[in-house]
């Protein structure tokens, strides 16, 4: 059993690169090494990249809603890069770049926000659980993964995501209570953007930060800033490690900023300053990795256009999967509600047919 | 448990149905509050953790929420966990995860993610239960499409439907009349089972037809025993099955007498007796002889104990509302 002092976080966030990207004196983590470090910068920019392709693809009418992760690429990135192909991921809406980065068609991520079907991916194919909207539920789900895993005897690791509002919500505490009693091996990783919606964090939360609510639980908690991509990555591969080390859950928390607008249904001006969100701009993860990869010439020119256009074909694969007017068939709205229709819905499938087939479908 | 295999309880059904399909099938996992080394609050998961060790049968922290929601988890990577609310209105903080995540996983994710467990929710009143213990919940999860919801009314169909809800693919809300857990009757075991779905004639009957299900069918059977005393033949229709609804058995027996009274322990109002009022009165109006009757609770909050009679449907009330259906247009 932990002791207390092992369960608290740090005073300040772990930080492996300052804003500048230049490494901090006596780094508490060791780096990742460069070829980790190249992965990471290159989803990065991907992940910037489909942020704001997406975006565009909202303007343009492709998509009828984003909630954009710009600015918390490093934790997006991180989020998957700390996974090995046997564990699982539990993303929220907020998590496309995160679920993009894992592997999953870009295309098919975006079915639920392009309104063809709720989710549009096989969650076994990549071991990716489908886009939650319910804040914090999947958390409890993630346990369940993790614990099922266990008693076979796997050494899955499942990576739950969430945000700094979904922490008052009763099923994270129901989570971390659980996988801290089954010691299930289970990363509750929260991106922490200062909002939800409009409110930000000191009106969600009294505690001295996020990552101290593991305490409560016997869940060792840990901050990082989410915006050094370097150290998002040092400390989920850690927190990665114990759990598949049979030590238990923990509990990250990553600070890090919303730079955009809650979705683009939303006006952010009406609940903060540009003053305040410049500086968050000025801590852009893209930019600070950059500086250091090429400070220590492992960012060649040639690898940084190969990067960026590797990105910008993501980005016209987006573009062109949501460029076609698509009309999902509304025969599937009774395939899947059970294994095997029941005769009401067989009824109302037969009813919904006949209504369309008049209407010369 | 049972000393003679043959003559069981409800609860000695459930517990050996909890058995047989976790001797059968390893990915059978049994949690929840208590079920554990106690048992079960009502005893239904007794001697399962000494049979197949803690981790098969194991307690859970107090929180219905976390219990359902890992079972979401356990059932999306190859488990078939079966969950024990510990009583009707406990189960209440799981209602999001019931609601957003066990109905529909499946749909969500087209097919692909079909989560095979079972949420046991000891139910409904008669058992003289303080607050928050005697509700009946049936309406809110049958009104949420994607569950399979079934409510057992005798020992046979305890074993048998819950094997069923065991096995099935998906996620069965399984409701037991908790009045009913300790009248025991003949069981075999063997005999093969019904299926989810399946509405049965629990007694013929001629002159009208009792539809009822859980703890109200042995209302209606008594009610159609009194009623043979004074000459009139009532039909007693067992639903068993909430969803998927067997209309066919359902309005095959309605039209075989035209005359239909719905007997239900919950509120009436917007309740699962109402949606069997409005399937039988649009699927059977040529063949009935007066409008389909409802014998339910009164639209107020469970009654204290001393108070629980007056809500429940009883014999009287059933036969009341028969002697109601129009006979002098015979």
């Amino acid at each position: 059993m932990a002791g207390d002092q092992d369960l608290l976080p740090s005073e300040r966030p772990v930080q492996l690169l300052d804003e500048t990207g230049r490494p901090v004196a006596d780094p508490p983590l060791p780096f990742p090494d460069n070829d980790r470090l190249l992965a990471a910068y290159a989803s990065l920019v991907t992940g910037r990249r489909v942020n704001d392709q997406a975006g565009a693809l909202v303007r343009q009418g492709r998509l009828a809603v984003y909630p954009s992760s710009h600015g918390q690429e490093a934790c997006q990135t991180g989020a998957a890069l700390a996974l090995a192909d046997g564990d699982w991921l539990f993303p929220t809406y907020r998590d496309t770049a995160a679920v993009i980065a894992r592997g999953v068609d870009p295309v098919q991520v975006l079915t639920l926000l392009k309104g063809d079907w709720h989710s549009g991916y096989d969650p076994y194919a990549h071991r990716v659980a489908p886009q939650a909207t319910p804040l914090a539920t999947q958390l409890l789900h993630a346990v369940g993964v993790a614990h099922a895993a266990r008693l076979r005897g796997e050494d899955t690791v499942v990576m739950a995501l969430c945000g700094d509002g979904a922490t008052s919500e009763g099923d994270f505490h129901e989570a971390l209570n659980f996988a801290a009693v089954f010691q299930a091996p289970v990363v509750f990783f929260v991106q922490n953007n200062e909002y939800a919606i409009s409110v930000p964090l000191a009106k969600q939360s009294a505690a001295p930060s996020l990552a101290h609510k593991g305490v409560g639980y016997g869940v060792p908690g840990s901050r990082v800033d989410g915006n050094d991509a370097a150290a998002v990555l040092a400390v989920l591969d850690r927190a990665v490690a114990d759990a598949r080390a049979g030590k238990g859950p923990s509990l990250v928390e990553a600070h890090t900023y919303r730079v955009q607008a809650h979705t683009n249904a939303d006006d952010a001006s009406r609940y903060r300053s540009d003053d305040e969100v410049e500086p968050w701009v000025a801590r852009d993860p893209i930019v600070r990795m950059e500086a250091y990869l090429k400070r220590r010439r492992v960012l060649t020119k040639a690898r940084k256009e190969r990067i960026a256009e590797d990105a910008e074909a993501v980005a016209a694969a987006m573009r062109e999967g949501l460029s076609h007017d698509t009309e999902p068939d509304p025969a599937e709205l009774f395939a899947h509600v059970f294994a095997e229709p029941t005769p009401q819905l067989a009824e109302q499938a037969a009813f919904l047919a006949d209504e369309l087939s008049r209407e010369g479908h | 448990m049972a000393t003679d295999p043959t003559k069981l309880s409800m609860a000695q059904a459930l517990n050996r149905a909890l058995r047989d399909a976790m001797a059968e099938d390893g990915t059978v996992y049994v949690f929840g509050e208590d079920v554990g080394p106690l048992g079960g609050v009502f005893r239904i998961t007794d001697g399962l953790t000494a049979e197949f060790g803690e981790q098969r049968c194991f307690d859970t922290p107090l929180a219905e929420s976390g219990i359902v929601g890992m079972a979401v988890g356990m059932a999306m990577n190859g488990m078939r966990p079966v969950v024990e609310m510990q009583f009707d209105a406990f189960a209440y903080p799981a209602f999001e995860q019931i609601v957003s995540h066990v109905a529909k996983t499946r749909n969500r994710t087209r097919g692909r993610v079909g989560l095979p467990m079972v949420i046991r929710v000891p139910y409904a009143g008669g058992i003289g239960g303080v607050e928050h213990h005697c509700d009946s919940s049936e309406a809110y999860y049958a009104h949420t499409p994607g569950l399979t919801v079934v409510a057992p009314s005798c020992p046979a169909d305890a074993y048998a439907l819950l094997r069923d809800a065991i096995a099935s693919p998906d996620p069965v809300v399984f409701l037991e009349p908790k009045k009913l857990y300790w009248a025991k009757e003949e069981v075999d075991l063997t005999e093969p089972r019904p299926g989810i779905g399946r509405a049965v004639v629990r007694r013929e009957g001629t002159d009208a037809t009792l539809i009822a299900y859980g703890p109200s069918v042995p209302t209606a059977l008594e009610a159609a025993e009194a009623a043979a005393q004074e000459g009139r033949s009532l039909q007693v229709v067992d639903v068993r099955s909430l969803v998927p609804f067997d209309d066919e058995t359902v309005c095959a027996a309605v039209r075989s007498t035209g005359r239909a009274v719905v007997v239900a322990e919950a509120s009436g109002y917007a309740g699962v007796a109402s949606e069997i009022v409005a399937r039988v009165t649009e699927r059977c109006f040529h063949s009935l002889a007066a409008p389909v009757r409802r014998v339910t609770g009164f639209d107020i909050p469970y009654p204290p104990p001393k108070l629980e009679r007056f809500q429940l449907p009883s014999v009287d009330r059933v036969l009341d509302a028969v002697d109601d259906l129009q006979w002098e247009d015979q």
